[in-house]
């Protein structure tokens, strides 16, 4: 895996830069990170055709329709055998799963559905057949606008997901929003920070030639700033998931954008 | 199994030139990498493309290791008749994946 590392000059700058400055304002519209990319990747992004994310889309489609398991059920036998009927539902993820009791993204619903509804062996976090469906799913909400669900048993989820958002960590003693919000617009490595929107998931990453989740993008911050990253699915993943979600309201869903 | 998307306009007009734009789910792993144990990832990449129309070669292309993961290629042939275009990617390993357009000539 390729990922990149912050050097300490680095970090002393940034830590610079976020002393004194003011709370972030949460009643400003929230930026798709596609404001931030350089022109050439937003282009490619912007060509339905071109865009590499969407060969991931397309596997989706056909895995859509594929049986699987021991009831021999396709995706597309209860949900739509065109597209998904309830597309929408997409824009919506976290939600939480009142039978489970537990907030439930897309990947894990995805996995529900395998493993109760066509009794087949749930998907691996992150192999192909998952970014498919999820990015299929997903795309298929394209320009809808994102929802969070915050209400009921949601609130406390979020409230997690915004305090591990704003919980300093690793060697470099950083909390997300210190690049997120604190230092949005400056330069990191090549690259413009954003706000670290979730609209565009999953996300094609030109450096790493693939497909990848909101989840593997957090692992990859989390590496950034030294800190262990968290297993994939992990609880307090999903609970940033939902605060993002939250803090993202409005954005359109741009699934699969693509980024450096 | 690999994805591929082709695009090809359904109809176009004699003596024009239009546009074929092509996109391949791959690798091209360089083998010029190492994996996270330190040992050497296997080449693998596709080492040739071919396209023809009706039979007729309109471009082939032998790809390099430093060609970047999923290829891209978009390219240009003139209308003659109506018919059919052929695409076919070669792997290092010999694997042939082929896929066919039909285009209407007016
Ligand atoms: C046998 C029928 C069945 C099959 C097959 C099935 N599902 Fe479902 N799916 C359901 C039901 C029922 C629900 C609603 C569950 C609930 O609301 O508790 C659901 C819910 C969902 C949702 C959440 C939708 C929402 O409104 O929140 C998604 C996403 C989903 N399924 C995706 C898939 C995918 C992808 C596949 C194929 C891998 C699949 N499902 C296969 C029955 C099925
Ligand atoms: C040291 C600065 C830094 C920290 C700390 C950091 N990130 Fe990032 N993050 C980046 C950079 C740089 C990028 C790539 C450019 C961009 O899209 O912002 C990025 C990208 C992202 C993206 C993708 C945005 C998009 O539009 O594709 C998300 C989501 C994200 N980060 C979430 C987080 C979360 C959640 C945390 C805390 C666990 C975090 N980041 C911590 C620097 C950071």
């Amino acid at each position: 895996m390729i990922l990149f590392r912050l050097s300490h000059g680095l970090v002393a700058a940034l830590v610079l830069l976020t002393t004194g400055v003011a709370q972030g304002d949460d009643r400003r519209p929230p930026r798709s990170g596609l404001e931030f990319v350089a022109p050439g990747l937003r282009q490619l992004q912007e060509d339905e055709f071109a865009n590499p994310g969407m060969l991931w889309v397309m596997r989706g489609n056909q895995l859509w329709r594929e049986p699987a398991g021991a009831a021999n059920k396709s995706c597309a036998d209860c949900h739509g055998k065109e597209a998904p009927e309830n597309a929408g539902a997409a824009a919506g993820y976290p939600r939480f799963d009142a039978a489970r009791g537990r907030p439930v993204n897309l990947e894990s619903r995805i996995n529900l559905c395998r493993t109760e509804e066509m009794r087949a062996p749930p998907l691996a976090y992150e192999s192909e057949p998952l970014l498919a469906l999820t990015a299929y799913f997903r795309h298929a909400a394209r320009s809808q606008s994102m929802v969070a669900d915050d209400s009921g048993a949601m609130t406390a989820v979020v409230a997690r997901g915004r305090q591990v958002f704003e919980q300093r960590r690793g060697a470099f003693d950083l909390a997300c929003r210190h690049c997120h919000e604190l230092n949005v617009g400056k330069s990191l490595r090549e690259e413009r920070i954003s706000e670290g929107q979730s609209n565009g998931f999953p996300t094609y990453r030109v450096s790493w030639q693939t497909l990848v989740s909101l989840h593997r993008r957090f692992q990859a911050c989390d590496t950034a700033v030294s800190a262990e990253p968290l297993a994939l699915g992990h609880d307090d993943y999903v609970a940033l998931e939902a605060y993002l979600a939250r803090r993202g309201t409005g954005l359109a869903i741009e699934t699969p954008a693509v980024r450096r | 199994m690999t994805t591929v998307r082709i695009r090809v306009p359904s109809t176009v007009k004699q003596g024009e030139l239009f546009e074929i734009r092509t996109l391949i789910q791959h690798p091209m792993e360089s083998g010029q990498r190492v994996d996270d144990n330190g040992r050497p990832v296997p080449r693998k990449i596709l080492r040739r493309f071919v396209c023809t129309y009706n039979g007729v070669e309109v471009i082939a292309a032998d790809w390099h290791p430093a060609v970047a993961s999923n290829p891209y290629l978009a390219f240009f042939a003139r209308a003659g008749e109506s018919g059919s275009i052929e695409f076919a990617w070669t792997d290092d390993d010999g694997t042939l994946t082929r896929e066919t357009a039909t285009i209407q000539v007016t």
